[in-house]
């Protein structure tokens, strides 16, 4: 590229840069880690209530397991709920948020 | 070695009498805490029962008064199952996919009470716990909790194992 100037690119302004309003953002289902729960149940588990993947299910599990936490689902408030206490009904330690 | 085998589209695995009377033990032991020994104050409801909102006890507290006879419910079916399929003095197991289910959630639940109980961290070595509470005392309740623990974590593995057909 030597000698060649590189063209110019003036900033647009781009909409999505656009802030997202707090009413509209989701909410989360976050599990986490528990010294207890062994990793090929948590990804079991995840199969079974979300409908993910083996390989899906496998990253957010290691997500859990090595950061502590993992977000396992997002929508409306009210359904994270759901979805908390499904993860409860097996002895995953979930909580709701707003990120 | 395994303890539980696919067969004729059913789980089945042998328990002994020693081992049966185990886990009847730590479910039956659950049963209580879920009924006559329910306290939002004891660290294994607090654990089986968490906040959804652990910023906001009102709202966590509003949400339980929705889910929490429900989650209760779902605990109580899931350790009755165990100890209706499971022969009290031990010998086969057949189960179906909604029967392993249920199991596989009792038993993470009384491996989550007895967890605590016993203190299990992240980093925490089972076996050596074992070891060191054997040599400290033999007969201590901390080698029965252990060993059970242990156990309990033999099946769940087994169980998931060849539930998920890996």
């Amino acid at each position: 590229m030597g000698g060649m100037a590189a063209p110019q690119v003036v900033p647009v302004e781009s909409p999505d840069t656009v802030e997202v309003p707090e009413a509209d953002r989701p909410w989360v289902t976050i599990v986490w880690n528990d010294p207890v729960n062994l990793m090929t149940y948590v990804t079991w588990v995840f199969q079974k209530l979300f409908g993910y993947n083996r390989e899906k299910a496998e990253r957010l599990m290691l997500d859990v397991h090595h950061k502590g936490r993992a977000i396992v689902s997002s929508g409306m408030r009210e359904r994270m709920e759901y979805d908390a206490s499904r993860l409860h009904g097996y002895g995953l330690w979930a909580t709701v948020d707003k990120p | 070695m395994t303890l539980f085998v696919r067969r004729d589209g059913q789980f089945v695995a042998r328990f002994g009498p020693g081992e049966a009377t185990a886990v009847h033990q730590v479910l039956g032991e659950i049963v209580s805490l879920l009924t006559d020994g329910f306290d939002h104050g004891d660290p294994v409801v607090e654990r089986l029962f968490p906040d959804v909102y652990p910023d906001d006890p009102a709202d966590s507290t509003e949400l339980r008064r929705y889910t929490e006879d429900d989650l209760k419910a779902a605990k109580l079916d899931q350790a009755g199952s165990v100890l209706a399929t499971l022969p009290a003095r031990g010998g086969e197991v057949r189960l179906d996919d909604e029967q392993a289910e249920a199991w596989l959630r009792a038993l993470n639940d009384a491996r989550l009470a007895l967890g605590l109980r016993l203190d299990i961290r992240d980093d925490t070595d089972v076996v050596v716990e074992l070891d060191d509470a054997v040599m400290r005392d033999p007969t201590s309740a901390r080698v029965e909790a252990l060993s059970v623990y242990e156990y309990l974590t033999y099946v769940q593995l087994s169980l998931v194992e060849v539930v998920t057909g890996g």
